[in-house]
């Protein structure tokens, strides 16, 4: 399950934000490791929603840092 | 200039609001007309635009309150599939000298004047962000530049769509969506039928181009920032005054 959804991020993430697969690990920082900024995040979590047709609340999107961090919220609230 | 677009207008049934809506549907766009009380003239401008050819709604709603900001955006996205234009016009007054003004005075206009633009572009930047375009014109007022007695809370307001304006237009840019505020003079509608005639002699006397303005004068400013051809302005206040600021 989880490394179906990570696979899905991972093209999202590779998708928007320009970086390289093999750059997506669980531990990446997305503002830190992956040159995302603030509202790159935010449009992150939009496209994320979409794909995974879930909400996820502004305040659960303020603590997402890492790809890991959204696979592990995907997984527990699917 | 705006064929196939999509443009949602809040306070759209009356005054500067109604004559946006129809220079928008005039030049081709798709309009929401929002309103909060006045279903029958909303209705009226709804069926002039579809006399006219064009498509257009009306849409229920009180831009003070966030799930209503919500609800009208969705209600155009749902319609006609987009939103490309936003026109954060809905406004009251409650105008009272400062020593005289009523908290609940204060707090009305604020929040439908103010807090009102902040709700629904907060509503319309999700899909115009993933649109990567979008048009954002906030009606603003000459007064909120050079302030007007009797209306501490109206020029409050107006001051805080210029600031909001600006803002919104540095945190949206790099989505290619614009922001610009169009600051009216005084225009003949109710709202200015209803100032005192102190006010308005005053206000006449500073006119260089000694006419009031009219609703239409306001809605092809409008309708020149919502088109493409305005693709390089951001974050501007375009006053339409007949130079009574300067």
């Amino acid at each position: 399950m989880s490394a179906e959804i990570m696979e899905r991020v991972k093209n999202i993430v590779v998708d928007r934000l320009g970086v390289e697969a093999s750059d997506v690990t669980l531990e990446a920082s997305f503002k830190e490791d992956l040159g995302a900024d603030s509202l790159d995040v935010v449009e992150l979590v939009m496209e994320l929603e979409d794909e995974f047709d879930m909400e996820i609340s502004d305040e659960d999107a303020e603590k997402i840092n890492t790809v890991g961090d959204v696979v592990t919220y995907i997984a527990s609230h699917k | 200039m705006l064929k196939d677009k999509v443009a949602l207008v809040t306070g759209g049934s009356r005054g500067i609001g109604r004559a946006i809506c129809l220079e928008l549907a005039e030049q081709g766009a798709k309009v929401v007309v929002n309103y909060a009380g006045s279903q029958a003239a909303a209705e009226e401008v709804v069926a002039l635009i579809k006399e006219k050819g064009g498509e257009a709604v009306a849409v229920q709603g009180d831009v003070a309150v966030y799930a209503d900001a919500e609800k009208m955006v969705s209600a155009t996205t749902e319609t006609f599939g987009r939103i490309d234009i936003l026109v954060n016009n809905a406004g009251i007054t409650r105008d009272n000298l400062l020593i005289r003004m009523k908290e609940d005075e204060w707090d009305a206009v604020l929040n439908t004047n103010l807090k009102g633009v902040f709700n629904v572009t907060k509503a319309a930047a999700r899909p115009m962000m993933k649109q990567r375009v979008g048009r954002i014109i906030n009606i603003t007022s000459v007064v909120g530049l050079m302030g007007n007695p009797g209306q501490a809370n109206y020029v409050s307001a107006k001051a805080g769509v210029i600031g909001l304006t600006k803002s919104n237009a540095k945190e949206l840019a790099s989505r290619g969506i614009t922001v610009n505020a169009v600051a009216p003079g005084y225009i003949e509608t109710d709202m200015t039928d209803n100032l005192g005639d102190d006010v308005k002699g005053k206000l006449f006397e500073a006119i260089p181009l000694s006419r009031l303005g009219r609703p239409e004068d306001i809605a092809n400013a409008v309708s020149f920032l919502a088109s493409d051809r305005s693709g390089y302005i951001t974050g501007q206040v375009l006053t339409v005054d007949g130079g009574m600021v300067m």
